[in-house]
């Protein structure tokens, strides 16, 4: 019996088209677009200005606050604007635009990393690296890491657990990094076991990635400390709460973090971020990302520069296909539509899904028909139908009364409607309205 | 490749397929084993019926929404079509037509358009358009043919009652259950269906059978059938044990009249049943309390209609009142998943 | 017979003194005070329950009224200066008087001068739409034509124009009671006061990008050139932001600003047509838009004149 989280959950069609295809190095784009707001929080603030001359991972913009991570140049060149950029919010942000120095680059990336596994760094050093390189959470929220790993004294953190779950539908960003960088993936696991004296983690992958599973679990055959969970395919089983009640059958109190029951969940991407930072001193600046989409010529993984437009990723795939409808950031379920392909890679995007009319189209929305489906899918407990009906009513103190805060907007609510309602729009426009609400009141 | 035809919306961009549409159209299919059976029991006037009421409910929808509504027409989501063919299964098949027709006014008209059309009703509008036929035409709504003998013309040659209305009438005259037995259909009779009674709610089979369908395709789930039966079957049987001359036995309660088809088609309607896992269970065992004291203490010798009808009303509180479990929250007791 | 009938009068009979005594102990016991003059003071308010006051209703503005000391910073923008008198008389307090305002489109970003890049599909509502992204123009500062404002005015003084996809304050029914103001997104609505013969000049734009790209996402867009600040004789304007803002009390309406306005973004309305409307002062062979602005600016006055006149005859 596979383990899984209680309540709710759906299972779209998983189309992982890319689950076979190593992650290919991508060419050094010839600018990059660098926003400054790439984490949850508070946006970082420059301090380089125009026509400085930056190095690969030299710091480029510095945290603003505690909530918030520093950027660091993904390319060698010259920093030639300081501008205004749609980027995947879908509003215009600043940006740090660099211009690469085709000479200057190709050294610096021949360097070959070789497998590190002894750590030297205490604790303490670590948790700082982690902050001063800019690590933040790689599944898609983006919260940085530090701020995830400052724990309160009195919480006692039991286990770690590692995010291999990737249940997005057409993703494999994760599935691909775990197959092949495994061994660093391990030693990233014991560089947080070892800064924050955790006795256990916890690998957590669903069955559908089943290479990878026997590949970890060959791994850790001599680590007591480590355990290889494999989990029933079942969305949104990736999201932090549900992947913590799949395998230790606790709940996250409602509006708790994980470390109230003693938990941290951190994505294999962070782990492989962490390792290069610790081991190899390299700050965060490309990541694996997913082009994907079902009339793509060559859909792949690749290795991606922080701030590439995604235009040049969809040059490398093929183009765009004829009759391409939407271009999202991110997967098929919780990612954002965006309105063209000079939006930038960030450090939250974890795949490019193309998709073509027939999937592309809302349908038509019709009368609620009150079967509930909303309500048995809801992994969190909630009432869709009722926080649709509040919010398009205005009515936000009752929504408020519903934990509307609680949803945390996986959209399968809007996946299961048979009326095509939009639940989550209006979910979504609940949230923010009760957010706005309750900062008037303060 | 032109920027203006890229579409922008909110997450998730993918849906199921499942649709309302395929859901009453599988509801639809569900039925029509037992529409099968109708026909060939009762023969023309089954198919008479039936297609009077579901012409006369697509039309008045029709009617509404394109005169008194002004709204977008919508007969072609299923929901009237099932209205329409839940009513004539209610419905003796010898029913004079216009009744029929005054019965179809009555679901779509006041029980569904009135309260904004799908979705919004309170009331299962077939069981209101049933209900109000029985309290206006009693005599009519109440004799029905004698079964496979007017196989081949639509008359209204009326004949016996229907198993629950022997026994009614019997245990007002005084008679014991053994003095009645003799009059009675066997169980196996009533399984099948050869017994008088209502168009649709003759073979417990076929409805059976359509139950199967719909739980298999998800359409429903077996919380209200199971529990609605079961609580029904768990009453009977205490004041069957209590005194067998009295009152009949729990599994003829649920082969007879419209339990079956009552739990399966007519308390499950997605509408007008409550949310939740927990409140459906509780929605059920209502119907099935309110069912077995109609039947054994009420004047009517059948009492699924008014129960559902009645706990259609309490559905609202239910929801309020039954939340699912959320994420977090303590657990209580064992949930009802 | 007779037993019956008398038996069913005694019944309701008693019934009916019992429940009478239980209503009256009731109404006894919970008796809640009242201040008489709240009563009075909600008779005078207009009873919209439009919250144009900051208070929840009409109602709970008049309980405020007279349980607060200083009045003077309430005010009743539908009521007006008229009815705050008269509760300022009822009430031995003073009321500051204001000028009347009137709602004001700060946007003229139409289907025509403002071509759409993308399509948005989901609920008609500019605040969820506005959640999403910039919007379906490459204005990210625009209107975005789902008509919020419209579905909020409780007095039907807004409309979707539907050839240009703006929305249209008809000046005469509005009561600047604010909820157009506050249910915008965009924050393009504004109050502006309300001058003799409804005249208004303003500038309808709101896009802070710079000129160049602000003018490729829309042709009457506000490029930030400082034209209008310098033909300006009373400093009435200010650029901010690449974006001119005119002062409305320091504006004289003169008129000076307008024709200066390289992209038209200068409104001005209700004046009479008494010259030819001056061609953009852009460089040639730029394509459509010298064009698209006269056939636009027609095409408004055009709209504004059937409205006005529209109007008179209804009044």
């Amino acid at each position: 019996m596979l383990k899984t989280f209680q309540l709710g959950g759906i299972h779209p069609p998983e189309n992982k088209l890319t689950a076979e295809k190593s992650i290919q190095k991508m060419a050094i784009p010839k600018v990059v677009y660098v926003p400054i707001a790439q984490n949850i929080g508070i946006p970082s603030e420059i301090i380089v200005a125009v026509k400085d001359t930056v190095e690969i991972g030299q710091l480029i913009a510095k945290s603003g606050g505690f909530v918030s991570s520093n950027i660091h140049s993904p390319v060698a060149g010259i920093v030639t604007k300081l501008d205004k950029i749609v980027d995947t919010s879908g509003y215009k942000k600043q940006c740090i635009v660099i211009r690469t120095d085709e000479k200057n680059l190709s050294n610096f990336e021949k360097i070959i990393y070789p497998l590190k596994t002894n750590i030297e760094l205490s604790s303490t050093e670590i948790l700082q690296r982690i902050a001063d390189f800019g690590i933040v959470g790689l599944g898609g929220a983006t919260f940085p890491s530090h701020v995830k790993l400052h724990i309160n004294p009195d919480k006692k953190i039991e286990y770690l657990i590692i995010n291999g779950v990737e249940c997005e539908p057409y993703l494999t960003a994760d599935h691909r990094l775990m197959l092949e960088k495994s061994a660093e993936i391990i030693v990233g696991i014991k560089i947080l076991m070892s800064a924050l004296q955790l006795k256990k983690a916890i690998i957590g992958i669903e069955n559908n990635k089943k290479d990878a599973i026997a590949l970890f679990k060959n791994l850790t055959q001599n680590e007591s400390k480590i355990q290889v969970a494999s989990l029933k395919v079942k969305y949104p089983q990736g999201s932090e709460k549900q992947l913590i009640s799949a395998l230790l059958k606790r709940e996250v109190p409602k509006n708790g973090l994980p470390p109230d029951i003693g938990v941290i969940v951190h994505n294999v991407g962070t782990i492989f971020a962490i390792y290069e930072a610790v081991q190899h001193n390299k700050p965060l600046t490309e990541r694996v990302v997913t082009v994907t989409g079902k009339n793509l010529k060559n859909p792949a993984n690749f290795w991606v520069k922080i701030g590439t437009p995604i235009s040049d990723l969809i040059k490398e795939v093929g183009g765009l296909p004829e009759g391409t409808r939407k271009i999202i950031n991110g997967g098929p379920m919780m990612g954002k539509a965006i309105k063209n392909t000079d939006v930038p890679i960030t450090k939250g995007t974890s795949g490019i899904l193309v998709i073509a009319e027939e999937e592309a189209s809302r349908k038509k929305t019709e009368n609620c028909i009150r079967c509930g489906e909303c309500v048995f899918v809801c992994p969190m407990g909630l009432e869709p139908h009722l926080l649709m009906s509040l919010a398009e009513r205005g009515l936000f103190e009752r929504a408020l009364a519903e934990d509307v805060n609680s949803c945390i907007q996986c959209g399968s609510c809007s996946y299961v409607c048979p009326s095509n309602r939009p639940l989550l729009d209006y979910i979504r426009f609940g949230k923010n309205s009760v957010k706005n609400l309750t900062l008037i009141q303060n | 490749m032109s920027t203006s035809s890229i579409i922008v919306s909110a997450s998730p961009h993918i849906h199921a397929d499942r649709t309302s549409k395929k859901i009453m159209y599988d509801v639809v299919i569900a039925l029509i084993p037992a529409f099968l059976i109708s026909i060939y029991i009762f023969g023309f006037g089954a198919l008479i019926v039936t297609s009077v009421a579901i012409i006369s409910c697509l039309l008045f929808e029709y009617l509404i929404q394109k005169y008194l509504l002004k709204t977008t027409i919508s007969i072609g989501d299923g929901s009237a079509l099932i209205t329409g063919i839940l009513l004539a299964f209610n419905l003796p098949s010898n029913l004079p037509l216009w009744m029929v027709i005054v019965g179809s006014l009555v679901a779509i008209g006041i029980a569904k358009m009135s309260f904004g059309g799908l979705g919004f009703n309170i009331f299962n509008p077939a069981l209101v358009g049933r209900v109000f036929l029985l309290i206006s035409f009693p005599v009519q709504m109440t004799s029905w043919p004698t079964v496979l003998e007017n196989n081949t013309v639509f008359a209204d040659a009326v004949t016996g009652a229907t198993p629950l209305g022997i026994i009614k009438d019997g245990l007002m005259m005084g008679e014991t259950m053994t003095d009645l037995s003799s009059k009675l259909p066997s169980q196996m009779e009533m399984f099948l269906g050869m017994t008088g009674g209502s168009l649709g709610e003759m073979s417990a089979l076929a409805l059976i059978l359509g139950g199967l369908y719909l739980l298999i395709r998800k359409v429903i789930s077996w919380h209200i059938p199971v529990t609605m039966l079961g609580t029904m079957a768990a009453m009977t049987g205490i004041f069957w044990l209590i005194n067998p001359e009295q009152y009949v036995n729990p599994l003829f309660h649920i082969l007879t009249g419209g339990a079956i088809l009552g739990a399966f088609f007519m308390a499950t309607d997605l509408v007008t049943s409550p949310m939740t896992k927990k409140g459906m269970v509780v929605f059920a065992v209502g119907i099935g309390v309110i069912t077995v004291v109609i039947r054994l203490f009420g004047a009517y010798p059948e009492g699924v209609s008014f129960a559902i009808l009645i706990m259609n009303a309490f559905v609202p509180l239910i929801n309020s009142n039954f939340k699912p479990r959320r994420f977090g929250a303590p657990i209580k007791s064992k949930i009802i998943k | 017979m007779t037993d019956s009938i008398l038996n069913s009068v005694l019944l309701l009979t008693s019934l009916g003194i019992f429940a009478a005594v239980v209503l009256y102990i009731v109404s006894k016991k919970f008796y809640v005070y009242e201040n008489p003059l709240i009563a009075e003071i909600d008779e005078l308010l207009p009873a919209a329950n439009c919250a144009g006051c900051g208070s929840p209703g009409c109602k709970a503005f008049a309980e405020k009224l007279v349980n607060t000391e200083d009045i003077s910073a309430l005010f009743c923008p539908v009521g007006g200066n008229k009815v705050m008198q008269l509760i300022a008389e009822k009430l031995g307090k003073t009321v500051a008087e204001k000028d009347p305002t009137v709602a004001v489109v700060r946007c003229q970003g139409s289907c025509e001068v403002r071509p759409k890049t993308t399509i948005y599909q989901g609920p008609d509502s500019c605040a969820i739409s506005a959640l999403i992204y910039s919007g379906e123009t490459d204005c990210q500062y625009g209107c975005l034509s789902e008509g919020d404002c419209v579905k909020v005015c409780l007095f039907d003084a807004m409309y979707m124009d539907e050839i240009t996809g703006l929305p249209v304050v008809i000046t005469q029914k509005c009561t600047s009671c604010g909820l157009c103001v506050s249910a915008c997104p965009r924050n393009i609505i504004e109050m502006r006061p309300r001058n003799k013969k409804d005249l208004k000049i303003f500038v309808g734009c709101l896009n802070e990008d710079k000129g160049g790209i602000a003018k490729k996402a829309c042709a009457l867009a506000c490029i930030g050139c400082d034209k209008c600040v310098e033909v300006c004789p009373k400093d009435a304007i200010i650029m901010f932001n690449n974006l001119a803002y005119i002062d409305p009390v320091l504006c004289t309406l003169c008129r000076k600003c307008v024709p200066v306005c390289p992209t038209n973004s200068i409104v001005e309305t209700n004046f009479p047509v008494k010259k030819e409307i001056p061609t953009p002062t852009l460089p040639e062979g730029k394509g459509v838009y010298p064009q698209l602005q006269k056939n636009q600016l027609e095409k408004n006055i055009k709209a504004i004149n059937e409205t006005v006149k529209k109007l008179k005859t209804d009044a």
